[in-house]
């Protein structure tokens, strides 16, 4: 019953979604985790099929070719850190690149055990193996939140954004602030450390589990839900109050459901590129020790 | 008997005051008849310090009173002076109520009783001096005025304005601006939109009332007015609200009547008419003079213009060349042959069909926004994707589209009479195609500016243009080897149709078989499947819809809506059968376009059980996209949320790659079903920010997308009509380290838009801090595409064009995933 338009929108032929969505894990039709299966998968069966003397290790020439696979792909997955920073004018998209490096740090865990030779003990080597499987493995902790959160933190926040959740809450502390005038002392003081009170305090791991025992505004609710229990009544400003503390919890709450995804998208970065700087240097040791005592 | 005078001016306006200035000069006998005690009534009743403009600005000024642009206050004090000076012969207090005689002797009479005699009128009576007033029941109450002078002279009062135009709503803010005041200002608008008001305007108004300085009551009219109270009829029923002060502002007319009785007629019974005029201003009673805005010229320096000019005509200087002579001489120049201001003039008006209707005195406002040029065969009028919004018509000669863009000799001709580059005028995109001389022509180039207010004001001109531009969009959309000719019985018929958001111009199940073009706008098509509507698809302007109940014959299988405010053209469905009749190329195409949306069709059928709520959750989405703009975009940011991760990246690398500002906004916007539209330019089909731009900043580059260029003066007018927030109003920040010597170092605020405080604190003092309008621009120029989606690092973040993100097809393939 209808035609597209001619020559819409695009008059100069630059390349344009066709509306479909891919998200970083299925990137081009999973491109590099098909990748990194073949890579895996040649390098597990070159360690099956080459029969190398004395044993399998890292100093047979097939374990030198994996080590120095292995140290490319690392100096190459740490590479993402500038590339996200630095806005590209090329075609590699972010998207991809992420991709690539989810895909091949995967891949790098079998390559860099295959170097091992499965020869574990208490050296620098060993050091190095491990610094790289904590990385590998909090980078899997990335993902795991980068799959799981972002739609919790989406119907979570409804549309607000981060100031107006915080303006919110200021607006409810002035109202609440007005509507305590009347109250006499002992409920005025409540009411004050409901709003003296920093919700959102108490360091790193209350944020990250989201457990805040000690919440003045509930408790202050609490206490005013008694006291309109004996004493009920419309305009009584006690109940106006009760009614915009209960308010006051709810945008708080939300906020700090808000905050803690928020930190919970970030924290394994603070394992992840640590280790990852850790994992350089040991690397470099063992790479200078090895050639050292050639 | 009283003096018999040369010459009388009835009205002290800018036209008034100018004739009377030159009536003095020349020695003429003659006297100036002002209603009130002050001259130039009109402009004394403007707001205290009201900036007075001085437009056209390339015309230049003839009279013998000074004028430019400047204070109310200046511009009254000028002329009160150099009348003065002039020693023009002033009668204040002087209402004309009637003209009698003929020419040689008029006798005017005054209220007062008083008689005037005089062988000449001019009559510059403007039409300010005849609001509409105020019908209702105590309309002739003490307390409404029909002007506002000073708004700092009212304080804790209850005001009603009535009237939303202009004036009324400049009224209205007025008296908001100093909160300090404390006055309850309610303005009344008797429709639910504000058509007669400029949009920065209604903009302002909005927000006054967003913030609540100010009450808009819509779709209400004052029943009565009583001392302190008003009585309206609103939506809702009666409404009696206080009220200390009515400013009624509801617009002015010719004072039809008075002019009628002094025997002179006007061109057409419709109210806004004027009256009928020769070249030398003399109207149907000769002896008696029509100047100023009652001819039809509001603007202050035709009036003044006008006023030297009559008052040579009637001294018997006949030769005079208007004012703009010098001008338009030049502006000829450079045709071939040493012809005469007016045989181009009657050589243009003659030739050139949008040109046909216009009267002599419109002819040449309209040369003055336009260039005359000469093309020799061959020579390059314009090229393919060159910027340009101007609109060219052929007044000799003929010139050749090339329609390929890779081989230039296959061409179309386009013939004298005719117009081209009118796309541009529409939307503002580049040009399509290039265009050269055909053999040696005259061309005349047309401003944007120049062209719409052409077809505003002549509405021949406007028919004219649609009909061409119709004509070749309906070439281009249906090729099939069709030529204009073809087309005439179509076009016979077309008819162009306004529709309003919502609105159906198909209904699903009726019958009917006239074919709908979209001109401006976007539709979205709908089917009743299982009681609940489903969006199948979305027809951007450019489209057209009707073809299958036509091919078919029987009930329309779908209803059509419009998505935003759009305009279609309506084709008869039984003249378009001869046609495809006739031209059995035009019927295939025509079927084969059927037999994809009958696939479609199919496709959803089979699907609505298996697919039942992923079809109704994309129905929502739709809607909710076409809620929020989505109808008129013509590529759009979108957020997955099941993806975003909130790092901001896009912001960042959007700030990175343009100066350190970044032109989007993630988080703001509003989200359905975890897809979220931020706040981001959506490169509208008929962008809302180029309606008012002085310098004409804002262009539409080769890949569609919609930019402010350097010539940006920072009005904010963009930013004000930009109805989804997406112009920042944003000087330059300082440049940044690098991005190593932040990662090592710690030199400079790192990745994104630097922070207030640091663009403070860093900026070169020297360098002017004139905040711009910036917005996206697609990265045009960037490689590798928008900065926000390649810096995705979760591919959250798509650009999507409407038509391919709202095709049911989509759902498919986004399973076969």
């Amino acid at each position: 019953m209808a035609t597209q338009a001619p020559e819409r929108g695009v008059q100069s032929g630059r390349a344009k979604s066709d509306g479909t969505h891919e998200g970083f894990l299925r990137h081009k039709s999973y491109r590099w985790l098909k990748i990194a299966f073949v890579l895996s998968a040649v390098a597990i069966a070159g360690y099956v099929l080459i029969d190398v003397k004395p044993r399998p290790n890292g100093g047979t020439w097939y374990g030198y070719l994996l080590g120095v696979v292995g140290t490319l792909l690392i100096f190459w997955l740490t590479m993402l850190g500038i590339r996200k920073r630095i806005p590209s004018r090329k075609r590699w998209s972010l998207k991809g690149w992420t991709s690539a490096h989810i895909y091949l740090g995967i891949a790098l865990a079998v390559i860099g055990t295959l170097h091992t030779g499965f020869q574990i003990d208490w050296n620098v080597h060993t050091l190095a193996y491990v610094l790289m499987m904590l990385v590998i493995l909090s980078g899997l902790w990335g993902i795991t939140a980068y799959t799981r959160l972002p739609k919790k933190m989406s119907l979570n926040r409804e549309e607000l954004t981060e100031n107006q959740m915080l303006e919110g809450l200021r607006s409810m502390d002035r109202q609440i602030n007005d509507a305590a005038q009347p109250l006499d002392h002992r409920y005025a003081e409540l009411v004050r450390k409901s709003l003296q009170e920093n919700p959102f305090g108490g360091g790193l791991l209350r944020r990250l589990i989201g457990f805040y025992p000690k919440n003045k505004t509930r408790k202050t609710l609490a206490r005013l839900s008694e006291e309109i229990a004996f004493r009920p009544g419309e305009d009584n400003p006690i109940v106006r109050l009760d009614g915009l503390l209960a308010r006051k919890e709810s945008k708080v709450q939300r906020l700090r459901k808000h905050l803690q995804y928020k930190a919970r998208l970030e924290i394994w970065l603070y394992f992840h590129v640590p280790l990852t700087f850790a994992l350089i240097a040991a690397l470099s040791a063992h790479i200078v020790s090895v050639f050292f005592y050639w | 008997m009283s003096e018999l005078y040369r010459i009388v001016i009835i009205g002290s306006g800018p036209a008034g005051l100018s004739a009377a200035s030159r009536a003095a000069k020349l020695g003429l006998s003659h006297v100036l008849l002002e209603k009130t005690d002050h001259l130039s009534d009109t402009i004394y009743k403007y707001q205290k310090g009201k900036h007075i403009m001085a437009t056209p600005s390339q015309l230049n000024l003839r009279a013998d009173i000074d004028f430019a642009a400047g204070k109310r206050e200046a511009v009254l004090e000028t002329w009160e002076m150099q009348t003065q000076g002039h020693a023009v012969n002033v009668l204040k207090n002087a209402d004309v109520q009637a003209i009698a005689g003929a020419k040689g002797d008029f006798t005017i009479t005054l209220t007062n009783g008083q008689i005037v005699r005089s062988e000449t009128v001019i009559l510059a009576i403007g039409t300010q001096g005849n609001p509409n007033r105020m019908s209702c029941p105590g309309g002739d109450l003490q307390h409404i005025q029909y002007s506002l002078d000073d708004s700092s002279e009212y304080i804790d009062e209850h005001i009603t304005v009535i009237g939303a135009g202009d004036a009324g709503i400049e009224n209205a803010l007025g008296l908001v601006a100093d909160p300090e005041q404390r006055n309850v200002v309610t303005i009344v608008n008797r429709n639910e939109e504000f058509p007669t008001a400029k949009d920065a305007n209604v903009q302002a108004l909005m927000q006054a009332r967003d913030a609540g300085r100010i009450i808009v009551r819509t779709k209400t009219t004052p029943i009565s007015v009583e001392p302190g109270w008003i009585v309206f009829d609103t939506r809702d029923g009666e409404a009696r609200v206080r009220c200390d002060r009515v400013i009624a502002r509801m617009g002015s007319a010719p004072p039809r009547k008075f002019v009628e009785a002094c025997g002179i007629a006007f061109t057409s019974p419709d109210r806004a008419a004027y009256p009928v005029l020769s070249a030398m201003f003399e109207s149907t009673n000769p002896g008696i003079f029509v100047i100023g805005a009652l001819a039809g010229y509001p603007l202050i320096k035709h009036c003044m213009n006008q006023g030297y000019d009559v008052v040579e005509f009637i001294n018997g200087n006949t030769n005079l060349k208007p004012a703009d002579e010098p001008i338009l001489e030049a502006k000829f120049a450079g045709l071939p042959g040493n012809e005469t201001v007016d045989y181009w003039l009657n050589f243009l008006k003659t030739n050139v069909v949008i040109l046909n209707q216009l009267s002599t005195l419109q002819l040449r406002e309209f040369m003055l926004d336009s260039e005359a040029r000469f093309y020799k065969r061959g020579d390059v009028i314009f090229v393919r994707n060159d910027p340009g919004s101007s609109l060219f018509a052929i007044a000799a000669g003929s010139v050749l589209v090339e329609v390929s863009p890779t081989d230039p000799s296959i061409t179309v001709p386009i013939g004298v009479g005719s117009i081209f580059g009118e796309v541009g005028l529409i939307s503002g995109r580049r040009r399509g195609a290039t265009i050269r001389a055909g053999e040696d022509c005259i061309c005349v180039e047309v401003s944007r500016t120049a062209a719409l207010k052409l077809q505003a004001s002549v509405p021949a001109a406007k028919r004219a243009i649609e009909r061409i531009s119709t004509e070749r969009q309906l070439l281009q959309m249906f090729k099939s080897g069709l030529s204009p000719a073809d087309l005439t019985e179509v076009l016979d018929s077309y008819e162009i149709k306004a529709v309003s958001a919502g609105k159906a111009i198909i209904n699903e199940g009726e019958l009917g078989n006239d074919i709908f073009v979209i001109r401006q706008g976007s539709m979205v098509v709908e089917r009743m499947i299982g009681g609940k509507p489903v969006f199948t698809s979305y027809l951007p302007a450019g489209s057209y819809v009707g073809e299958m109940g036509l091919i078919n014959g029987g009930k329309r299988a779908a209803t059509v809506r419009a998505a935003i405010k759009s305009d279609v053209i309506r084709l008869d469905g039984t003249a378009f059968m001869r046609l495809m009749e006739k031209k059995p190329e035009l019927y295939a195409k025509t079927k084969s376009d059927m037999a994809g949306r009958e696939e479609l069709n199919a496709f959803i059928e089979s699907k609505k059980d298996t697919l039942s709520s992923a079809v109704d959750l994309y129905s929502e989405q739709a809607a909710f996209l076409m809620e929020n703009g989505i109808g008129e975009a013509t590529d759009v940011l979108l957020i997955d949320e099941n993806l975003c991760i909130g790092c901001d990246n896009c912001e960042k690398a959007c700030a990175d790659s343009h100066d350190g500002l970044s032109r989007l906004d993630r988080e703001a916007g509003r989200t359905y079903a975890h897809l979220h539209v931020p706040t981001s330019c959506r490169h509208c089909e008929h962008p809302h920010c180029m309606l008012d731009c002085p310098p004409n900043a804002i262009n539409r580059g080769p890949d569609g997308e919609v930019f402010i260029n350097d010539t940006c003066i920072g009005c904010g007018n963009c930013q004000r009509n930009c109805p989804y927030g997406v112009i920042r109003m944003e000087y330059e920040p300082p440049k940044k380290p690098s991005i190593l010597s932040w990662l090592l170092f710690g030199k400079g605020p790192g990745p994104g838009e630097p922070s207030r405080e640091w663009k403070k604190a860093n900026s070169d003092p020297a360098v002017s801090k004139q905040s711009k309008a910036i917005k996206c621009d697609m990265c045009s120029g960037i490689e590798g595409g928008p900065a926000c989606v390649s810096a995705c690092p979760t591919g959250a973040a798509i650009r999507v064009g409407p038509e391919q993100f709202l095709s049911i097809t989509r759902l498919e393939k986004n399973r076969a995933r």
